[in-house]
């Protein structure tokens, strides 16, 4: 009896295909494995560690104190307030510096834009140092800004720009603008110039086209420039002690001082479980709004 | 954009400053900052450590990498979304986390301030790069080419390396550009881990920061200036060779 050709997925030998095909899937999972295992032994094992000693009290035994000091002490509340204050600013300067760039560069011809992106990416790869370092010789009281600002008199005495608030955002935005950028331009070149022009088709100017339209599509990719730039404004801690003068502690920067200064690794580590539950929080909320492997370029 | 790179670009020229202080435009120009940097062998061994740190972390992150982006896009198990986030979330995490972790276990097994645990984790750190950017290369690679070689009579190892990675050449090298420079920049890991003869020179620079403005750090700012925009142009023109 002739049957017709057999196909990989009804034949006789189906099953035993696909057992085998199963077998190689695995195989071909396990490539993974070295990184996968460098990852659980240099991230998750030691991450876990702090974990447990978070929850160990100067006696030794199990105790909630170093949690407990935190909810009580007003200088750990501050922390918070600071570091929650100092992301939010950032963040939001940056999508008012970033979001202007991010569409000139996607307006540009394929050639300017390359080499514009360029001036993106060149401060994106030079050490943060060295960006931080620059700040602080900018900024400083004799520093480029106040005497030029002081020649174009603009204010007359040096004003304290570094080793503040002020300092700290200044870095921090130069530093973190790229991560905005980056992912939303990508955003902006995907959307296709034929919504624009079917808005300008049916009667809408130029400002309205881009509200009502190009806006909205690029909002995704604003979403998650401004996740990236947030969640790394939680933990970051060399700009802020370099250029904050110890007056803008961040919660990175308690966990450091406790380690270093008071050799408490109870405190610093509750400190650090905190801390990543407030980021793994709002990356979970945010992979709920939007894929973020999609925008960080994985998945299939 | 001026704003971008002006900042990091004027260490440069105050960095051949005569002067103590940090001057722009320099009234006098000199090398003395340089000199300093050379002749200091504190500086010099931070120098070697943190080339060897950044070429190792490179041997270590590209092929693990690559191995890893290679398995997870073909293998198309469930699994495989899960592993892929799993190897991206250490630049989603505060550094701080990993590099006091890290310090903790150093501790307990008495390796601090070696090499291989500065590597180890810097490793850590540069493998999303790694996963990221070849995982890319490989979405926009016609497999149906790998197919072909094999279905001819290549073994899968010998299909990837004779059709496959040479397609995929330039991502790789890129990734591997880029894990050297992850593990050269980085600070905070470096803080806690390294030390005496293995101190990189973030580290060094960050505490010769946080006591006083020693133009001597302009000059390594601008060396290290030199050292990523090289590494970038490289990494451009290897992105751009594929296209």
């Amino acid at each position: 009896m002739a049957r017709p050709a057999t196909t990989l997925d009804d034949g006789p030998n189906a099953a035993l295909l696909r057992r085998d095909a199963l077998r190689e899937r695995r195989a071909l999972l396990g490539l993974a494995s070295p990184a996968v295992i460098l990852l659980m032994v240099v991230m998750v094992l030691p991450v876990g560690w702090l974990f447990y000693l978070s929850f160990i009290g100067e006696g030794g035994g199990f105790s909630l104190e170093n949690y407990a000091r935190m909810l009580e002490s007003k200088a750990y509340g501050r922390i918070f307030v600071t570091t929650f204050q100092v992301s939010f600013l950032t963040t939001g300067i940056c999508i008012l510096l970033g979001y202007p760039l991010a569409y000139f560069l996607s307006q540009l011809p394929p050639r300017a834009a390359t080499l514009c992106m360029l001036t993106v990416l060149l401060p994106f790869w030079t050490s943060l140092l060295v960006r931080t370092y620059a700040w602080l010789a900018l900024l400083q009281r004799q520093g480029l800004v106040n005497t030029w600002a002081i020649e174009l008199g603009l204010w007359d005495t040096p004003v304290a720009l570094v080793h503040n608030l002020n300092g700290t955002l200044i870095g921090m935005v130069h530093i973190m603008l790229p991560f905005l950028v980056l992912p939303l331009y990508a955003a902006m070149k995907a959307i296709s110039g034929d919504y624009t022009r079917a808005a300008a088709n049916l009667g809408a100017g130029p400002t309205q086209a881009f509200w009502h339209v190009f806006f909205p599509l690029s909002l995704p990719g604003l979403f998650a420039g401004a996740l990236i730039v947030f969640v790394l404004c939680l933990g970051f801690f060399v700009t802020p002690a370099v250029l904050g003068g110890g007056k803008v502690i961040m919660v990175s920067m308690q966990i450091t001082n406790n380690i270093e200064l008071f050799f408490n690794w109870g405190a610093a580590s509750a400190l650090g479980v905190v801390l990543l539950a407030i980021t793994l929080l709002i990356l979970f909320a945010a992979s709920r709004l939007l894929r973020l492997d999609a925008v960080l370029g994985g998945g299939h | 954009m001026v704003l971008l790179v002006a900042p990091t670009v004027i260490v440069i020229p105050m960095s051949f400053s005569a002067s103590q202080y940090l001057e722009f435009p320099p009234r006098e120009w000199s090398l003395r900052w340089y000199e300093n940097y050379f002749g200091a062998p504190e500086w010099m061994q931070a120098t070697a450590t943190s080339l060897k740190a950044g070429v190792l972390t490179m041997l270590v992150a590209t092929p693990i990498g690559t191995m890893a982006a290679y398995g997870l896009h073909v293998s198309g198990h469930w699994l495989a979304r899960h592993l892929f986030i799993l190897l991206v979330t250490p630049i989603m995490i505060p550094v701080i986390l990993i590099a006091i972790g890290v310090f903790y276990a150093l501790v307990q097994f008495k390796l601090v301030n070696s090499l291989s645990g500065l590597v180890v984790a810097h490793s850590i750190l540069a493998l999303p790069l790694v996963l990221i950017i070849v995982g890319a290369a490989l979405k926009s690679y016609d497999f149906n080419q790998e197919l072909a070689a094999r279905s001819l009579g290549a073994s899968r190892l010998k299909a990837f390396l004779t059709v496959t990675l040479p397609q995929i050449r330039f991502s790789v090298i890129t990734a591997a550009l880029l894990s050297f420079l992850t593990s050269f920049d980085e600070v905070i890991v470096a803080m806690f881990v390294s030390g005496g003869d293995n101190s990189t020179l973030t580290r060094n620079m960050f505490n010769a920061l946080r006591d006083q403005i020693d133009p001597t750090i302009a000059a390594i700012s601008t060396i290290m200036i030199v050292v990523s925009s090289t590494a970038l142009i490289l990494a451009q023109v290897f992105g751009r060779a594929k296209t």
